[in-house]
């Protein structure tokens, strides 16, 4: 097993209020990992320290058995291998369908444009958007924005990706193509840590379920484990108010 | 109709002295207004530029806010004409009386007087960009300065275009208080054909006219480069990997 990232009691305080309290765990290459809990257990928080898009106030976070928060740590070129896929898209909404794709691979990445572009078109196909090359993210419905954003991130050919609750935003009938495309990656091998309130994809999808509750992971296990078998009373109770639904 | 005749008179008699003043009041009002926004949009990326991690940095960065500050502040709260006084005396009295050539004068006066403006309507235009913006293209591995560049600041351009278009129609009135200084704008020129003629009322409506032309041909020329810049409303759905040949052009509802 090839660990690819692992959290060593990561903290994170805002003021004086502790959002994450000694987290732990590991990521091998291939895994995808489901992180469940309420809202404010602070599962978006983490995800956000791992990019560091938020600053750990405590711990460490190792990738490739190097440790990010050291001095010499380049944080584009870190960030770049580290794909992010927003509840709110954030797609650039100055630029089509293309350019998002395109731009962050010749700035970060100094790819020539015509490599780029073959690069963003091949992506963009994969999640069915081929087609609307050119439009703007305005011009989108929310599975598609967040379809291109996912060809986005897949465009830097990162090591991880991380998903903040990527289908929250949208129409319930919009989900189902989003999770496909995750669907779709899972099987393809990439290495994913989702966060997420789709109880079937935590359940059907991830090879592990984190369970996490007021800044601590309650539980880690496999999704059949988690599901079928919960160790803490807490655990039991979040998913059966959600399995209830 | 002797107004109108003496209006007339005044036209083709002194038509070169109005066009002269035209030319100035627009070179003046033009360059002034794009100088004025590069200094807004300089200071706008300071001001909002995040808290750097090196402590000399952000000392540095708090020194030059607060001359920001101090420099917005002291351009926005006096008239222009007090300022073209003061920095133009000022400059004659610290060098023995030697003053300042008078366009370049009038040119630094309505840049440095556009750029206090402009540097709270920049830095308004940049805060008012969806932060989840910024985050995305730090989320691909881009700089702040990477960000700004592609990202963030041609959104704001968009954005507060109105606003530097009605900098710019103000300009166009305002650089009449440079004649206290003496730079033959406009007003100005309004102010030497009077002496001669004496016809305060015919001069005075003849360039109240011109100003108003001025000022509405700009805005309306400036209001058609708005509707360009923010693009076509429709897309074309490019071919499919199965008929590469399908262009269908899709009109958005409003």
């Amino acid at each position: 097993m090839d660990e690819i990232l692992r959290l060593e009691h990561l903290e994170k305080t805002f003021g004086t209020h502790q959002v994450l309290r000694d987290i732990s765990f590991s990521v091998n290459k291939g895994d995808v990992i489901s992180i469940i809990g309420s809202s404010g257990s602070g599962k978006s928080t983490m995800l956000r320290c791992v990019n560091l898009l938020e600053e750990p106030t405590g711990g460490r976070i190792i990738f490739e058995g190097k440790d990010i928060s050291g001095k010499e740590l380049n944080l584009s070129q870190y960030r770049a291998r580290v794909g992010m896929v927003f509840q709110q898209f954030n797609l650039f909404n100055n630029m089509n369908a293309l350019e998002n794709c395109v731009c962050p691979q010749l700035t970060v990445l100094h790819r020539k444009r015509e490599e780029a572009e073959k690069i963003a078109r091949d992506y963009l196909e994969r999640v069915g958007m081929s087609a609307y090359c050119n439009a703007r993210p305005a011009q989108l419905s929310g599975g598609q924005k967040q379809r291109v954003a996912i060809a986005r991130t897949l465009s830097m050919n990162p090591d991880i990706i991380l998903f903040d609750e990527p289908t929250s935003a949208l129409d319930p009938e919009m989900v189902g193509e989003v999770l496909d495309v995750m669907q779709r990656l899972a099987k393809e091998g990439f290495t994913m840590l989702v966060v997420t309130h789709e109880m079937a994809f935590a359940r059907d999808v991830s090879s592990r379920v984190i369970f996490m509750d007021g800044g601590v992971i309650l539980e880690d296990a496999a999704p059949e484990e988690i599901f079928n078998n919960p160790k803490q009373p807490r655990t039991r109770e979040f998913l059966s108010r959600y399995l209830a639904r | 109709m002797e107004f109108i005749r003496e209006v007339l008179g005044i036209i083709s008699q002194y038509y070169s002295y109005l066009l002269s003043g035209v030319g100035y009041t627009m070179l003046i009002a033009l360059i002034g207004t794009a100088a004025g926004f590069l200094i807004g949009l300089i200071t706008g990326v300071i001001r909002t530029a995040p808290r750097s991690k090196n402590a000399v940095l952000r000392v540095l960065h708090k020194i030059v806010n607060a001359i920001i500050a101090i420099y917005i502040e002291l351009f926005r709260g006096t008239p222009m004409m007090v300022q073209a006084m003061v920095i133009y005396w000022g400059y004659a009295f610290l060098n023995d009386g030697a003053t300042l050539p008078l366009i370049p004068a009038g040119l630094f006066i309505v840049s440095i007087n556009t750029g206090a403006y402009m540097a709270e309507i920049v830095r308004g235009g940049i805060i008012s960009v969806d932060r989840g913006q910024l985050e995305g293209a730090y989320s691909v591995g881009m700089t702040h300065a990477q960000a700004m560049g592609k990202v963030v600041i041609p959104q704001v351009l968009q954005n507060i275009l109105p606003s530097i278009s009605n900098e710019f129609v103000i300009n166009i009135k305002d650089t009449s208080v440079l004649n206290v200084i003496g730079v033959t704008e406009l007003y100005y020129m309004a102010g030497v054909i009077k002496r001669i003629n004496l016809q305060t009322f015919q001069v005075y409506t003849v360039i109240c006219v011109l100003y108003f032309v001025l000022t509405f041909t700009v805005t309306r020329l400036l209001r058609l480069a708005e509707k360009k810049l923010a693009g076509s409303d429709s897309y074309t759905i490019c071919g499919s990997g199965s008929d590469s040949q399908a262009e269908i052009h899709i009109r958005e509802a409003q």
